[in-house]
């Protein structure tokens, strides 16, 4: 049987389009950078050894949790990584190692590993390990006092936490279309508002993430925060504030659309979005946190196998077939 | 291949290349091979053995019966000695006979069909053209009970880069015309649809028949999608098309309909489209029961170890393992595909991104399909997430970012669920009679 000619025999279809997880994770990444960047370019160093220490953390776990489920390793498809990225942009750049190796611990392994890795976690991994941060050092996320030491030449109060406490008159300190350059304190990779719409719009255009829930995340959240501002414009600012401040931008663009804890039908992307959007601006303006990016989106997340129950009428399904 | 365009807003619609240059009205002649084999369904009552055996002599257009009871029967398109009578099984586990044929340099013709005179009626054209080129089941569908209504003669091709049907609409459209008032007659249907592309419409301008042109976007032209876009009506899940009263039909197979009462002899050569490695496609008319290794070797088509040899288009061809496979009645397209090209699948689970839902034509929801069937519950997969309703284009393999078999999931999930089915029916049976 030597010098046989054997055929690779395979079910079809024997085309496929090209895509692949790895390529996705990298697009992602690299709509992200910009913001990324100026962070960097803003804070030095500190913000730098923050993204790098988070992505190494982040594909180590990756690595060991494979290991240690004998499963095969999948760092190479580059989701631990994006993980870690999105991890860091949300962290004020002050953050110190062990809170990056705690946070990309809870992210990797209590937020994805032990379900049995990408695809199978219920939330949104990076989201799991910031609302826990949250909860279990308040003082991590105080953006106000973990970057006291920092002068950047902008007025250096987190928007969110001004208006909350002193109402629309702190809005005099900002320069809202300012937010669009970075102005403003925040996570190290969340504040450079057109940077972060130059990505979305990139993913969106390339089909990486579904305009579907950037943008009904977004118009949730404006019309929200514009009945809020027209009931009473003294204590809630206007929705232009809430599009450009906080995590809303990382959230439309690069949390919300997190594949496995979102919806796949057209009208449970489009509630999914709208209802995380009202929430965030609920949270906000009327809720415990400052920020309701992070808790609107995770309640989202599990309310999405249950949106996606709506769904259309297969083809030739008989009414009540069961 | 088709890449991912790199603006992706839209659902994957994915175009037919267009039948665009002259020379590909060109067809080679594959000469008559030396051995032909074919494939039988193996009859179901075969208790006293086979009455056909090596040795026997056969003529070309000739109808052997496989047993004393009649039932399935070989249409020989070859005149020779019979080689070899052996098992095989196919595709979905079927059980087929396998017949070789050494081929005579010359054709003897029977005569059985030209006798008969040149009447179209449906017993005859059941008898003598179960098999037409283009359409391997005509009897099955002329004979179905409740009889169909509808034909849809389909000039476009159901598959990719498949050019078969678009050919012989541009070279045989008089033969085509012909052979629809023969439809009419053998099939006694009221409605003939003709599918055509649109720039092939003016050729059906003097034909009796309903036009329907259609934009080259697969998966526009598979059955089941075009009784929806035609009709208007759905088949229900896990039925026939002729369950609807739609039958289905190539151009090729109604052209070969018009030469067999016109000239009295049963068609026996099949037209091909070839594609080749770099993408380029051929077309070929060779013997129906032709090895596939012949007809590549006479239009010097090489092929190596590890590369990949499909009968069919790319999207629902069958791969094979060898090149003795000899074409069949319906065999459209023959693709090869050089081992650089080939896109492995992964083991990795769904990621839930939901390009395979947006893909779907039938509106499955394949991404969670795919968990049950992954998992071996394929009656929930049929009761819960639509299993039945597949139309088989394979889209949802096509563009799964985890490189998922899915198609090749689904397919084994429909295997499985109808061996539950019938499991379940013998049991009823059973007990029934206790």
């Amino acid at each position: 049987m030597l010098n046989q000619k054997l055929f690779i025999s395979s079910h079809a279809p024997f085309w496929h389009n090209g895509s692949s997880i790895t390529a996705k994770s990298y697009h992602i990444m690299l709509a992200a950078l910009p913001a990324v960047v100026m962070g960097i370019v803003q804070y030095g160093a500190p913000a730098l050894s923050v993204v790098a220490f988070s992505v190494a953390t982040a594909m180590m776990w990756e690595l060991l949790m494979n290991t240690a489920m004998k499963r095969p390793v999948t760092i190479g498809d580059g989701n631990a990584a994006l993980i870690g990225l999105l991890f860091a942009m949300l962290m004020p750049a002050s953050t110190p190692w062990w809170a990056v190796l705690v946070g990309t611990f809870v992210a990797v392994i209590v937020g994805k590993g032990i379900y049995g890795g990408m695809g199978c976690n219920p939330l949104n991994p990076t989201l799991v390990s910031i609302a826990i941060l949250t909860l279990s050092w308040k003082s991590l996320l105080d953006f106000d006092a973990t970057l006291v030491n920092y002068d950047l030449g902008f007025y250096m109060v987190y928007p969110l936490g001004a208006v909350r406490h002193f109402g629309t008159f702190a809005l005099t300190n900002y320069d809202i279309s300012g937010f669009l350059w970075a102005r403003q304190i925040g996570g190290l990779g969340s504040t450079f508002g057109l940077g972060l719409i130059i990505g979305g719009i990139y993913l969106i255009l390339r089909g990486t993430i579904r305009w579907e829930i950037s943008l009904s995340f977004l118009a949730g959240l404006f019309l929200t925060a514009l009945i809020f501002n027209v009931a009473n414009p003294e204590k809630y600012a206007n929705p232009f504030f809430h599009l450009l401040t906080g995590y809303t931008l990382m959230g439309a663009f690069f949390l919300a659309t997190e594949d496995s804890s979102s919806p796949v039908n057209f009208i449970p992307m489009l509630l999914y979005g709208v209802m995380a959007g009202i929430l965030t601006v609920l949270i906000r303006n009327i809720g415990a946190f400052l920020d309701g990016v992070v808790f609107a989106v995770l309640m989202m997340n599990i309310a999405s196998p249950l949106l996606d129950k709506i769904r259309p009428k297969a083809m030739g399904r008989r009414i009540g077939y069961a | 291949m088709i890449k991912k365009p790199f603006f992706a807003l839209a659902s994957p619609g994915v175009k037919y290349p267009i039948f665009e240059s002259r020379e590909m009205d060109a067809v080679t002649e594959i000469p008559l091979p030396k051995r032909a084999s074919f494939l039988v369904r193996k009859p179901q009552n075969s208790g006293n053995g086979l009455i056909i055996k090596g040795g026997d002599k056969v003529r070309t257009g000739q109808r052997l019966a496989l047993t004393a009871e009649g039932g399935e029967v070989l249409l020989s398109t070859v005149t020779g000695t019979i080689s070899a009578v052996s098992q095989h099984t196919g595709y979905l586990g079927e059980d087929f006979i396998s017949i070789s044929v050494d081929v005579a340099e010359e054709d003897r013709w029977d005569g059985e069909f030209e006798r008969a005179g040149k009447i179209a009626e449906v017993h005859r054209a059941a008898r003598f053209l179960a098999s037409l080129p283009g359409k391997a089941d005509f009897a099955a569908m002329i004979n179905y009970q409740p009889h169909i209504n509808t034909v849809i003669i389909n000039g476009i091709d159901q598959d990719f880069l498949v050019t078969t049907n678009q050919l012989i609409m541009k070279t045989r459209a008089a033969d085509l015309s012909e052979g629809i008032n023969y439809i009419k007659k053998i099939a006694g249907v009221e409605t003939v649809i003709l599918l055509l592309s649109p720039e092939m419409s003016a050729l059906a301008e003097d034909m009796d028949v309903a036009v329907k042109t259609m934009a080259l976007i697969y998966p526009n032209t598979l059955p089941k999608m075009l009784i929806k876009s035609t009709l208007g009506k759905e088949v229900p899940a896990g039925q026939a098309c002729e369950a609807s009263g739609v039958g289905f039909i190539n151009a090729e197979a109604v052209a070969a309909l018009a030469r067999a009462f016109g000239q009295g002899l049963i068609p026996v050569d099949k037209v091909l489209t070839v594609i080749k490695k770099d993408g380029s496609r051929v077309h070929a008319k060779a013997r129906i029961g032709t090895t596939v290794k012949d007809i590549l070797e006479a239009l010097k088509i090489e092929t190596d170890h590890g590369d990949r040899v499909v009968l069919g288009g790319p999207m629902t061809g069958q791969a094979l393992y060898s090149e003795d496979t000899p074409i069949a009645w319906d065999t459209d397209a023959i693709m090869v595909q050089d081992r650089e090209q080939i896109v492995k699948n992964s083991d990795s689970q769904c990621v839930h991104c939901g390009e395979c839902v947006r893909a779907c034509p039938a509106k499955i929801p394949v991404n969670m399909l795919v968990r049950l069937l992954e998992n071996g519950l394929y009656e929930e997969a049929v009761s819960e997430y639509d299993l039945l309703s597949c139309i088989e284009c394979g889209l949802c393999s096509y563009v799964c970012i985890a490189r998922i078999p899915v198609f090749h999931y689904i397919m084994l999930g429909k295997y499985e669920f109808a061996r539950i089915q019938s499991a379940e029916e013998a049991n009823a049976e059973s007990e029934a009679f206790h």
